[in-house]
């Protein structure tokens, strides 16, 4: 098992600037400064690192993109506000080894000339906000941040800022308009923020382990870290796996693992709890589209699944799904599919900014519906309908969290309509469902 | 007009700083959470008129950030505000059974307090610890791998050990945060 990110994780005293330093610590950045900017950009690109947010857009492409007209300053901003369902990956990382993302915010900035730098963690991360504060002290002290960092007049302040519960500021121009102290309502792009981000200046918004994993990229070269993983999914990546497996958990996977050895394998989620039998899973947070387990195991062609953004989309939705974020929620046999995603149908409609109609009305209605059926005067047109609104959302709005709301409700129909029709059917037998496993 | 401690009103100061000239309102959110725990763990509409003088931008600039962020208490709370997730992955595991346990302990549901002002329970979206599920929040700190024998625990020990409000930006932490040396300059 590669560990890029995780390497040292468990040595006491990682998390202080001594201790990062005495494992390699804030080497990359030494041998960043000596480089030019666009030579760190062309390593990165070079990587074929890929947004670990969820989307998976190449982070030097993105980088590329940023606008310099002369005068304007430009910011680079990190996305900590980790709120999908399943996902705790970044939480776990800033927790135990804040350094790295500190590190990788330094190089990133440097790279792209940003001077004024922001990580902007959820409000609820209060724990972990005052740990990377503690870390940014400390890395003053060290002369790693301020003026004229380790002596190559590159200057750079970097702040925390926290949020105050909303799902939705993960969506990056929410992210910037909450940075600007306003309600997190995404923007309509273009703009982009490389030309128009936070406060009208060029900007750049990357997630935790994307930052973090520059560290790795620039310490390597980008062509070596290019040779880990599989094709176009380079790198490793942090997988969070949770539900019902013996060993839920952050893991550090090198892209290509099989998703039966992640499953099973006594080094990553050690298999069902219980010895019971897997039902389905949620790949990569809960927005992207649930896969029964013949599924997720093995391709429509009958090839093992693999985690990694080529493998897991094969077959595009009619078949596969999504690496997303690493959110791996596993379901075993006793878990009910229309149960899960009610709760996780609640979820987007609570999450709705209310923005664009079709998902502030779409994602209640679906959530009703889904009530109803669950109440035992569900019928078969319902099931129909719900097919019919979440086509309705997809698309249809200024940013995912139309699709992310939709996908969920449109998979669940397509894998296992059966269930549904279960209860529609025979609303007696929803009281037998063992939903909570004890 | 309600007033912040001499730490708070030196952080707020200091958290302004954060922001380029004339974008203060940046500072809302952290400011915001900073009124919460220095008044009783919410905001009244007098507490966001102070906020939005200490920041010189209008009142209807706090309320509508105010009422759209959910860490955001509008109405008078308990000491212990109980937070518990109630997404997927904790309700795999058990949240609703912990929900329903502590409305029944505590004989109030979702939303309420108890007449004690002690307790509110508020159940809330995912916390980002679906490794550790179900779990909960009080103040800063996530109580995970809940088993209902371990909230019981939980809420005696706050029954008896707290006094004051606990917010999730710790009155401890505006304290030495205050106390600082300031950062570097910026543009």
């Amino acid at each position: 098992m590669r560990q890029l990110l995780l390497e040292n994780i468990n040595v006491p005293g990682i998390n202080t600037l001594e201790g990062y330093r005495t494992h390699g610590g804030y080497k990359a950045l030494e041998k960043a400064l000596q480089l030019k900017p666009e030579e760190i950009v062309a390593d990165v690109q070079k990587s074929g690192l890929r947004g670990r947010g969820g989307a998976g857009f190449p982070t030097g492409m993105k980088w590329s993109f940023i606008a310099k007209p002369p005068g304007v300053p430009r910011h680079m901003v990190c996305n900590a506000d980790e709120s999908e369902p399943g996902t705790f990956k970044d939480r776990f990382l800033m927790q135990h080894k804040p350094h790295i993302l500190i590190e990788g915010m330094i190089i990133s900035s440097y790279a792209l000339g940003a001077n004024v730098s922001y990580i902007y963690i959820r409000g609820e991360m209060m724990f972990q906000f005052h740990i990377l504060q503690k870390a940014i002290d400390e890395a003053y002290a060290a002369g790693l941040l301020g003026k004229n960092i380790l002596g190559s007049g590159f200057d750079l302040d970097l702040y925390v800022h926290c949020g105050a519960g909303a799902y939705i500021c993960g969506e990056e121009t929410a992210l910037i308009e909450s940075l600007e102290g306003k309600r997190g309502n995404p923007r309509i792009k273009p703009p982009f923020p490389a030309v128009s981000g936070v406060w009208g200046r060029p900007t750049v918004v990357n997630n935790v382990e994307t930052i973090s994993a520059v560290v790795p990229v620039i310490n390597m070269g980008g062509e070596e870290y290019a040779k880990i993983g599989i094709g176009k999914s380079t790198g490793t990546k942090l997988i969070s796996a949770c539900g019902h497996i013996n060993r839920p958990g952050v893991y550090e996977i090198e892209l290509g693992l099989p998703v039966e050895e992640f499953i099973y394998s006594e080094n990553y989620c050690g298999g069902i709890r219980g010895g019971k039998k897997l039902k389905a899973v949620v790949a990569g947070g809960s927005s992207v589209p649930v896969l029964p387990a013949e599924l997720i195991l093995k391709t429509a062609k009958g090839e093992p699944r693999l985690m990694s953004y080529e493998s897991l989309s094969d077959g595009g939705f009619v078949t596969g799904t999504m690496l997303g974020s690493g959110g791996f929620i596993v379901m075993d046999e006793t878990t009910s599919i229309v149960k899960n995603l009610f709760n996780f149908t609640r979820f987007y409609h609570h999450e709705s900014c209310g923005q664009c109609s079709p998902c502030r009305e779409g994602t209640g209605w679906m959530e009703k519906i889904l009530h109803k059926i669950l109440d035992g005067r569900g019928k078969t047109t319902d099931i129909d309908l719900l097919w019919d609104i979440q086509g309705k959302i997809e698309g249809k709005t200024i940013c995912p969290l139309g699709e992310a709301a939709a996908w969920p409700v449109a998979a669940a129909i397509r894998h296992f309509r059966a269930e549904f029709e279960e209860y529609v059917n025979h609303p007696e037998k929803i009281k037998n469902v063992n939903y909570i496993n004890s | 007009m309600p007033e912040f401690s001499p730490e708070a009103l030196e952080l707020v100061k200091r958290i302004i700083k954060r922001y380029p000239e004339g974008k203060q309102k940046s500072a809302i959110l952290p400011v915001l959470h900073l009124a919460q725990a220095e008044f009783q763990g919410w905001l009244s509409p007098v507490v966001m008129d102070y906020v939005a003088s200490l920041l010189n931008i209008l009142p209807i600039e706090v309320y509508e950030v105010a009422s759209f962020y959910s860490m955001y208490n509008l109405k008078p709370v308990g000491k212990c505000v109980i937070e518990v997730c109630r997404t997927g992955p904790c309700w795999l595991l058990g949240a609703e059974d912990v929900v329903k346990h502590i409305e029944k302990k505590l004989g109030i549901k979702d939303g309420e307090t108890t007449k004690d002002g002690m307790f509110t329970l508020k159940t809330v979206e995912c916390l980002a610890a679906c490794g550790s599920a179900p779990i909960m929040q009080i103040g800063e700190t996530y109580h995970e791998k809940l088993s209902l024998e371990k909230v019981d625990s939980i809420l005696n020990d706050h029954k008896t050990n707290t006094n004051t409000h606990i917010s999730h930006w710790d009155k401890k932490h505006i304290k030495s945060e205050a106390g600082k040396e300031p950062q570097a300059t910026k543009e």
